[in-house]
């Protein structure tokens, strides 16, 4: 049986891990707080985007402007949007499965949070770039990701850009996913979905007025569109990041306290015992005195 | 009378979404006054001043640069910025003019900064334009 020492001073170092966990889920909190706004924030401006850009779509012809070419696709970008630190429960382990899941003699990879940079680096991934990000994303940060990948698809190096992301839902779920950000597709605009007509759709293309024409338009639209998808999927990220990270400390420093009664429970049985062999030992000496 | 939905957003958050009567917006060839029933039509906007009315009342507010579409009873606007001529505070935007002027006048700016100094100055002048003309009427 452990000594009464051994198990207190157990007691100590469960402690003060729960502290530290404790302080950690406190930082966490505030800052998913900020991060969860921002990111839910643009929620509405992202829809909008995307509905003018569906019904834009449709009355543009594929070959209207180079982002919304698709061409056979030889070689891949993918984007990855991971954390710097970790202690955020399977957030990373579940981005970097899927990250993992495109063939690697095709693919190339860009990369956002060390996380992502040292695991792709450790499965020996051909990684292109990598994006410091600050732990409130501005969108000229992330503009400059985008005009990397921009870049990239337009010079021909790739033909598709995808982008893993751990897309929010709530504080308790997040959901690694991947999507299509290059060439900009009607299904991907569709959530995935064939399009539905709509009041929108009945309005056939001859009739829409373009100002000052198609080309100016697409060409302040479409770029607008991929700058703000990136910097939807970075907040997205942060905001998944830190719940993430709130929650997995809340049930650390829950652990730790549950593991700190388990613990005391044993101490002062072992101190009971040891009372209990004491005073049977003082005893049987009496006895073998006075008898 | 057919109305026109009227939906306003930004990227930080949801500015405006009202059945309006008409919507004057700075589009990037000028001025554009939309009614219900409208062409179809798609448009870039520019920094300036956007009024609506609704009921004989008007309500005007200064937006950035963005883009519009405009359907028959349906009106999207994305801008980088939208607010009412109230919520505008006139001594930041000029201190935010002075700063971006002075950003401007450093010669050794990338194109890249230049253009985002060039919109700020234009987003900041749209604001004061708002304020301004409102009191001297």
């Amino acid at each position: 049986m452990a000594n009464t020492r051994e198990i207190r001073r157990r007691i100590k170092s469960v402690k003060n891990t729960a502290q530290i966990t404790k302080a950690m889920q406190m930082v966490a909190a505030s800052k998913m707080r900020r991060a969860q706004q921002a990111a839910l924030a643009g929620r509405e401006y992202a829809r909008l985007l995307n509905e003018v850009l569906v019904s834009l779509r449709e009355r543009v012809e594929e070959g209207a402007h180079p982002l919304l070419v698709e061409r056979p696709i030889k070689r891949e970008l993918v984007l990855v949007l991971a954390t710097d630190k970790g202690l955020c429960g399977a957030l990373n382990t579940n981005l970097l499965r899927e990250a993992s899941q495109f063939k690697t003699d095709t693919v190339r990879y860009v990369a956002s949070g060390r996380k992502a940079v040292q695991y792709l680096a450790r499965t020996k991934r051909d990684l292109l770039a990598d994006f410091e990000l600050k732990d409130a994303p501005g969108f000229a940060e992330t503009k400059r990701i985008a005009k990397f990948c921009v870049e990239k698809f337009l010079d021909g190096e790739v033909d598709k850009v995808t982008v893993v992301y751990t897309h929010f839902v709530n504080t308790l779920t997040q959901k690694a996913t991947v999507r299509t950000l290059l060439p900009i597709s009607a299904v991907e605009l569709h959530g995935g979905k064939t399009p539905v007509a709509d009041e929108a759709q009945k309005v056939n293309s001859s009739g829409f007025i373009f100002e000052p024409n198609a080309e100016q338009v697409l060409d302040a639209v479409l770029p607008q569109f991929v700058n703000f998808q990136i910097y939807q999927m970075v907040l997205d990220a942060r905001a998944s990041e830190h719940s993430a990270r709130m929650v997995a400390m809340k049930s650390a420093t829950d652990n730790a306290k549950q593991l700190v009664k388990d613990l005391t429970l044993e101490y002062n049985k072992v101190r009971q015992a040891a009372i209990t062999t004491e005073l049977l030992e003082i005893t049987t000496a009496q006895m073998a005195v006075g008898g | 009378m057919p109305t026109l939905r009227l939906e306003i957003v930004t990227p930080d958050a949801k500015t405006f979404s009202e059945d309006v009567d008409m919507v004057t917006m700075p589009g990037a060839d000028g001025e554009l006054g939309i009614l219900p029933l409208h062409a179809p039509l798609m448009t870039q906007l520019k920094p300036g001043e956007l009024r609506i009315s609704k009921g004989g009342k008007e309500t005007v507010l200064a937006v950035g640069d963005g883009f519009a579409e405009v359907l028959p009873h349906r009106v999207s606007i994305l801008t980088d910025l939208a607010v009412t001529e109230h919520d505008i505070d006139e001594a930041a935007v000029q201190s935010a003019l002075e700063r971006a002027q002075a950003a401007k006048a450093n010669k050794d700016l990338g194109s890249e900064e230049q253009a985002t100094v060039e919109a700020a100055i234009a987003k900041s002048l749209a604001q004061l334009h708002v304020k301004r003309r409102r009191r001297s009427a």
